[in-house]
C-alpha cells in the first residue's frame, strides 16, 4: 500500500458531493469536514438519512432491544412484531454473559416474538401479546419481561405499556413487566433507541433495591459497556484486582438486580457516551452520583481511567493498589507492543463505527504507531464529535422531537452528595478529571484528519480508492467491500469473533490481531501470476 | 447448558414464537434481486430492515451485499413514503447507476398502504428514471408468509416486469431457481450444459455471491441473469420451476403472461430429486441424457452403497425451508435414515402432503410447519426422544452442543462456517458432498467419543 496520500478535504468533498443530486450534495457537505482540534468546527450529525444513499445505519428497535437491553441475561425480551426483527437480533451481537451457577437464568440464546400475522395488523395484536407473555411466564418463569415495539405496532395503535401494566397486575406485581416504544421509524438511527431504553431502565429498574452488597468499600458503575467478545469480563477482573466494587454494568454481563442496585454506587464511569449518557445524567440528578467519561480501550487509556477512579476516592491504599496493577499489567502489555510495533508503525487506519468506538479505538492505534486518517460515527450526535459543551446549541429537529424526554428530579430520601465542588475542581487540575463532561472525538484527532458523519457506501468507496488506508475499521456490511478492494477490514462491532479488546489484556489481544492483519500475505495474491506484470511495475515506481 | 430452559414438557402455545425456523419476507426479495445482473435491491421501509437483511446475507455469504433503503422517518410513516422513494430513486441512479432498481416493501410501508405503482409512476413523471433504466417492485409484507414468500414474490416480479412474448418461440427451457446457494445454481447450469440443453436460469446468484477477490469492488458483479435473458423467457418453449414454494408463482405468472407452459419440480437435492430434474430437463429440452451424467449418478449410488452401514436407521431432526426440506428428507429416507422431526416456519399444505408421503414408513416421525413450528418445539421433541443427527442452519449449534449431537449445517443462515456457497448440495455431485458431510459428522463424533479400544484405523 506504501506511502500515505495526504488527505485533501476539498478534493474528497468535491469528488463525492459532486456526484450527488444537488440538494443531497449540499446536505452531505456539512457532514464531511476537516478536523481542527484547537478550533473545533461544527459538524452536521443526528439528522435524517438521505433515502437511497446506502447508509450503514440501523433503527431504533436495534438501538433499544439489540444494543441496550439485549445483553441482560435474565429478562425475557419479547419482540412485538412480525418475525424479522426478533430473528435478526437473535445472537447477532456478541454480548457475552456468564452465569454464576448452572441454575441461574440466561435467556440470551433465545429469540421471543409475537410473530404478528396479517390478522394481528388488521384487528390489533394486544391480545396476542398478552397471551405470549403468559406463555413466556409459564415456560421460563422469569423475574422480568420486556416488550419491544416494532414498526407496525405504533401504526396500528397497540399500547405495549398498557398491556405490560395489565399483565403485571395479572401476576400480582410479582413479575416486572415493561414495554418500549422503540418502533424502527422513530428518530433517525439506533440512537433514538438508546434514549428510549435509558428512560425505561430508569423508570422500571433503577433504584428498586437499596441493599448495599459487595466486598469492597469503593463502589462504581460502568456505563455503556456491552461485553462484546468478553470486554466486560476483562474489566470485571480488573476492578476486582484493584479492590473496586463494580455495582452495575450497563449492560454487558448484567442482570435485573444489578440495575435495581445501581443507585448505591458512588461513581459512574461512562464508556459509550452516546448510548448511556442519559442514565448517567439521571443517576446524578436523582441520586447524586457523579459520572466521568473514561476509555478502557487502549492500555494507556485504561491506566488513566483507573487513576481517575483512585483519585476520586482519594484513598492512599487504593491508589497504591491501582498503581501496582498498572505496573504489573503494563509490563505484559509492553512486551507484546514491542514485538508487534515493527509491523504496525507508520501504517494508516480509517474508523467508521456506531457511536463511540471510532473514537476509543484511536487510542489503541496510537499505541501501535498507526495514524488515523479519517473517522466518523453512524449515529453520533454533535456532542460525541465536538464535546458536550455544544449541547446547549444543538437544535432538536422534527425527526427527533417525538422521542420522549423524561424529567428526573432529586430523590428526596436517597439523594446523597458524593463529592464536594471544591474537591472536583481540585481533581480537574490534579488528574484531568472531567466531571460530567466529554470532550468528543474531534479533540483527540489530528488537524486535517477527515471527519465524516453517517458515511455512505459511495463515500467509503472513494475514501479507500483515493487514500488506500492500510486498515479500514467498520462493520459486517462494509467488511467484504473493503476486502474486495484489497484493504483488510477490522470489524469493530463484532471484533471478527475476536476480543476482548478492553483493558490491558484486551490491548494485548488487539495488538496481536492488528499485527496479524497487517502481515496477512494473501493480499499479495490478488492478481494471478499471468496478470501481474503491471502491478509489479506500479509497486516499484512508487 | 445454553438452552437450559428448554424442557421436554410441551404446552399448547398460541401466541409466542421461540427460536423461529423462518424469517421475514424482504430478505428473500433482497436475495432474489441480487440474482438479476446490474440490479440494486431497494427496501421501501425504515432503514433498520435493510441493514438487518444486508447483514444477515453478508454473514451467510461472506460477500458484499448491496441494497438501498427509503429510510422512513416518523413523518413518512404517518403521511406516506412517496417522497422518500422518489428521492431514493433519484439518488440511486445519480450515484450508483444500476440498470434496475428492484424495490420491495416492509411491514411499515405495507401497513400504511403505500401504493408502489403510483409512486414509481410519479418518479417516472418527475424524470427521476433515466432512459433505458427500470424500477420494478414487489409487495413483501413481513406479516404474511416468510422469507421464502418474499423470494417467490421477487422472482414473480421479474416475470411481471420483464418477460415478453414475441410469438417467436425458441427451443429454450426456462429454469426458475428456487432459494438455494450460488454453488447450486452453478451446478444446475453445469448439468444443463452437460445435457446440451438451451436454458435461461433466473435468478442466478453465481458470480454475484461467490465473486473473486481481485483488488476491485464490483458494485454489480459479473453474474446475474441479464435483463435481455429475462425478457427472452417469454419466448421459451417451457419453464421448469425448481422448488414449488419459491418458484411456482413465477411459473404461473409467466404462463398467464406469455403462455409458456411449466412444470414445478423439487430442488434437485439427493438421488431421486436429481433423477426427476434430469428427466424433466431431458424431456422438455428434448435432449438425451449423456453418459457422463449416468456415470455421475453411478458414482453417487456407489458411495451410498459403501456407506450404508453408517447411515441405516439413524434418527435425524431437521429445520429450514420446505423447498429444501422436502427433497432432503426424501434423500435421507433413500439412505435408509429416519427424518423423525421436521420443522419449517413456512406454512403450506404441500409441505404436509409431501412429508406425509415421504415419511409414511416412519410412524414415529413428527413434522410441522407454519406459525410456532419453531426450533424451540423441535428441541422439546428432541428432549423427549433423542436424535442421532441435526441438519439445519447455524442456530442449531446451540442444540447440538447441549444434546451432544452431530450437526450438519444446511440452509440459511450459515453464519459460522465459510465455503458453503462454493460447494453444491444439488445434483449427484451435491448429494455426494452432502453425504460425505453427514458421514464425517457421524465418524468424527464416533472417533471422539468411543472407548479407546474401539478407535478404528479404517471403516
Amino acid at each position: 500500500m506504501g506511502k500515505t496520500k495526504k488527505i485533501e478535504l476539498d478534493k474528497f468533498r468535491e469528488a463525492v458531493v459532486g456526484k450527488y443530486p444537488t440538494k443531497v450534495g449540499r446536505k452531505r457537505a456539512k457532514a464531511i469536514i476537516n478536523n481542527d482540534p484547537d478550533n473545533i468546527p461544527q459538524i452536521q450529525a443526528n439528522i435524517r438519512t438521505v433515502p437511497g444513499i446506502i447508509t450503514q445505519r440501523g433503527c431504533t428497535y436495534a438501538g433499544c432491544k439489540g444494543v441496550v437491553l439485549g445483553p441482560t441475561r435474565d429478562i425475557v425480551n419479547i419482540t412485538h412484531g412480525p418475525i424479522g426483527c426478533a430473528f435478526y437480533s437473535w445472537l447477532t451481537r456478541r454480548n457475552q454473559t456468564r452465569t454464576e451457577s448452572d441454575m441461574e437464568e440466561n435467556f440470551i440464546p433465545y429469540a421471543f416474538s409475537t410473530d404478528m400475522q396479517d390478522s394481528n395488523i388488521v384487528f390489533g395484536g394486544e391480545e396476542k401479546l398478552k397471551q405470549a407473555i403468559r406463555e413466556a411466564v409459564e415456560l421460563f418463569n422469569p423475574k422480568a419481561v420486556a416488550v419491544f415495539s416494532t414498526c407496525p405496532v405504533g401504526l396500528i395503535g397497540d399500547d405495549v405499556h398498557r398491556v405490560a401494566k395489565q399483565m403485571m397486575e395479572e401476576y400480582d406485581n410479582k413479575i416486572n413487566i415493561f414495554g418500549f416504544s422503540c418502533e424502527g421509524y422513530r428518530g433517525v438511527s439506533q440512537s433514538a433507541g438508546h434514549h428510549i431504553a435509558n428512560n425505561q431502565l430508569y423508570k422500571h429498574l433503577i433504584g428498586r433495591d437499596d441493599s448495599v452488597n459487595g466486598k469492597f468499600k469503593y463502589r462504581v458503575n460502568l456505563l455503556g459497556e456491552y461485553n462484546i467478545g468478553g470486554d466486560a469480563f476483562v474489566l470485571e477482573e480488573m476492578f476486582e484486582k484493584c479492590g473496586i466494587e463494580l455495582v452495575a454494568t450497563f449492560s454487558g454481563n448484567s442482570t435485573v438486580n444489578s440495575f435495581e442496585n445501581a443507585h448505591t454506587a458512588d461513581l459512574s464511569m461512562v464508556m459509550c457516551h452516546r448510548s448511556i449518557n442519559y442514565v448517567a445524567e439521571m443517576l446524578e440528578t436523582s441520586f447524586g452520583i457523579p459520572w466521568i467519561k473514561v476509555n478502557f480501550i487502549g492500555a494507556g487509556a485504561t491506566a488513566k481511567a483507573l487513576r481517575k477512579a483512585a483519585a476520586y476516592f482519594d484513598d492512599a491504599e487504593l491508589k497504591a493498589r491501582v498503581e501496582e496493577v498498572i505496573v504489573e499489567e503494563m509490563a505484559k502489555v509492553e512486551v507484546v507492543r514491542n514485538a508487534v510495533i515493527p509491523k504496525t508503525t507508520g501504517k494508516t487506519a480509517m474508523l467508521f463505527v456506531g457511536g463511540s468506538r471510532a473514537h476509543h479505538y484511536q487510542e489503541l492505534f496510537n499505541e501501535l504507531g498507526v495514524k488515523t486518517l479519517a473517522a466518523g460515527y453512524e449515529f453520533g450526535h454533535r456532542d460525541d464529535y465536538e464535546g458536550r459543551r455544544v449541547i446547549p446549541t444543538i437544535q432538536i429537529d422534527a425527526d427527533t422531537r417525538n422521542i420522549e424526554e423524561i424529567t428526573v428530579s432529586k430523590d428526596q430520601t436517597r439523594y446523597k452528595e458524593r463529592i464536594s465542588k471544591e474537591r472536583i475542581e481540585a481533581l480537574e487540575k490534579e488528574v484531568g478529571f472531567e466531571y460530567n463532561e466529554y470532550a468528543g472525538l474531534m479533540a483527540d484527532m489530528e488537524k486535517g484528519a477527515l471527519v465524516i458523519d453517517d458515511l455512505s457506501h459511495y463515500e467509503m468507496d472513494k475514501l479507500i480508492e483515493m487514500y488506500k488506508p492500510d486498515i479500514f475499521c467498520a462493520g459486517i456490511k462494509e467488511k467484504y467491500v473493503a476486502q474486495k478492494m484489497g484493504v483488510p477490514l477490522k470489524q469493530l462491532h463484532n471484533y471478527d469473533s475476536g476480543g476482548p479488546y478492553a483493558g490491558f489484556q484486551g490491548a494485548i489481544n488487539f495488538y496481536n490481531d492488528i499485527a496479524m492483519m497487517m502481515s496477512t500475505s494473501i493480499w499479495k495474491e490478488m492478481k494471478a501470476p499471468w496478470e501481474r506484470e503491471e502491478v509489479i511495475e506500479a509497486v516499484y515506481a512508487s | 447448558m445454553l438452552l437450559r430452559h428448554t424442557t421436554p414438557k410441551e404446552i399448547d402455545r398460541k401466541a409466542l414464537t421461540i427460536n423461529p425456523a423462518k424469517t421475514c419476507q424482504p430478505v428473500g426479495a433482497m436475495y432474489a434481486a441480487l440474482g438479476l445482473h446490474g440490479c440494486l435491491p431497494h427496501s421501501h421501509g425504515s432503514q433498520g430492515c435493510c441493514s438487518y437483511h444486508r447483514s444477515m446475507l453478508t454473514r451467510h455469504f461472506k460477500e458484499p451485499v448491496m441494497a438501498a433503503t427509503s429510510s422512513f422517518t416518523e413523518g413518512a410513516s404517518v403521511f406516506g413514503g412517496s417522497a422518500n422513494l422518489v428521492q431514493s430513486i433519484n439518488t440511486i441512479f445519480s450515484v450508483y447507476n444500476p440498470d434496475v432498481i428492484a424495490a420491495h416493501t416492509t411491514c411499515l410501508s405495507e401497513t400504511i398502504g403505500d401504493d408502489m405503482t403510483a409512486i414509481i409512476a410519479k418518479a417516472a413523471d418527475d424524470g427521476m428514471i433515466p432512459e433505458g433504466k427500470k424500477v420494478i417492485y414487489c409487495n413483501t409484507p413481513s406479516y404474511v408468509g416468510t422469507h421464502v414468500t418474499g423470494y417467490a414474490n421477487q422472482v414473480s416480479a421479474f416475470v411481471k416486469f420483464f418477460s415478453k412474448a414475441t410469438l417467436k418461440k425458441k427451443n429454450v427451457v426456462n429454469l426458475v431457481a428456487g432459494w438455494m446457494e450460488p454453488s447450486d445454481m452453478r451446478e444446475i447450469k453445469r448439468l444443463a450444459k452437460e445435457l446440451e440443453a438451451r436454458t435461461i436460469l433466473f435468478p442466478d446468484m453465481s458470480d454475484v455471491l461467490d465473486a473473486p477477490l481481485d483488488g476491485k469492488f464490483q458494485m454489480y458483479p459479473a453474474g446475474g441473469t441479464t435483463t435481455a435473458d429475462m425478457e427472452a423467457t417469454g419466448d421459451s418453449k417451457f419453464t421448469i420451476g425448481i422448488g414449488p414454494y419459491s418458484t411456482e408463482d413465477a411459473c404461473i405468472t409467466l404462463e398467464n403472461k406469455c403462455k409458456v407452459k411449466f412444470e414445478v419440480v423439487d430442488i434437485p437435492i439427493g438421488l431421486k430429486a436429481t433423477d426427476r430434474f434430469i428427466m424433466s430437463l431431458s424431456r422438455h429440452a428434448n435432449v438425451p441424457v449423456p453418459d457422463a451424467i449416468t456415470l455421475e449418478r453411478g458414482r453417487l449410488v456407489d458411495l451410498i452403497a459403501d456407506s450404508a452401514r453408517n447411515l441405516y436407521g439413524k434418527r435425524v431432526a431437521l429445520w429450514g425451508d420446505p423447498d429444501t426440506l422436502i427433497p432432503l428428507c426424501e434423500f435421507l429416507v433413500s439412505l435408509d435414515m429416519k427424518p423423525v422431526y421436521v420443522v419449517s416456519g413456512t406454512s403450506g399444505k404441500l409441505f404436509d402432503e409431501r412429508m406425509g408421503e415421504i415419511l409414511k414408513n416412519i410412524p414415529e416421525a413428527k413434522y410441522k410447519c407454519g406459525e410456532r413450528a419453531d426450533m424451540f418445539m423441535m428441541h422439546q421433541w428432541i428432549k423427549q426422544e433423542g436424535v442421532d443427527l441435526l441438519i439445519g442452519n447455524t442456530y442449531g449449534k446451540y442444540i447440538a452442543r447441549d444434546e451432544d449431537t452431530p450437526f450438519v449445517r444446511f440452509g440459511f443462515p450459515i453464519a459460522d462456517r465459510p465455503g458453503h456457497n462454493y460447494m453444491p448440495k444439488t445434483g449427484y455431485q451435491g448429494a455426494a458432498n452432502l453425504l460425505v458431510q453427514i458421514l464425517n459428522a457421524f465418524l468424527d463424533y464416533e472417533d471422539r467419543t468411543c472407548p479407546e479400544e474401539k478407535v478404528e484405523f479404517q471403516i
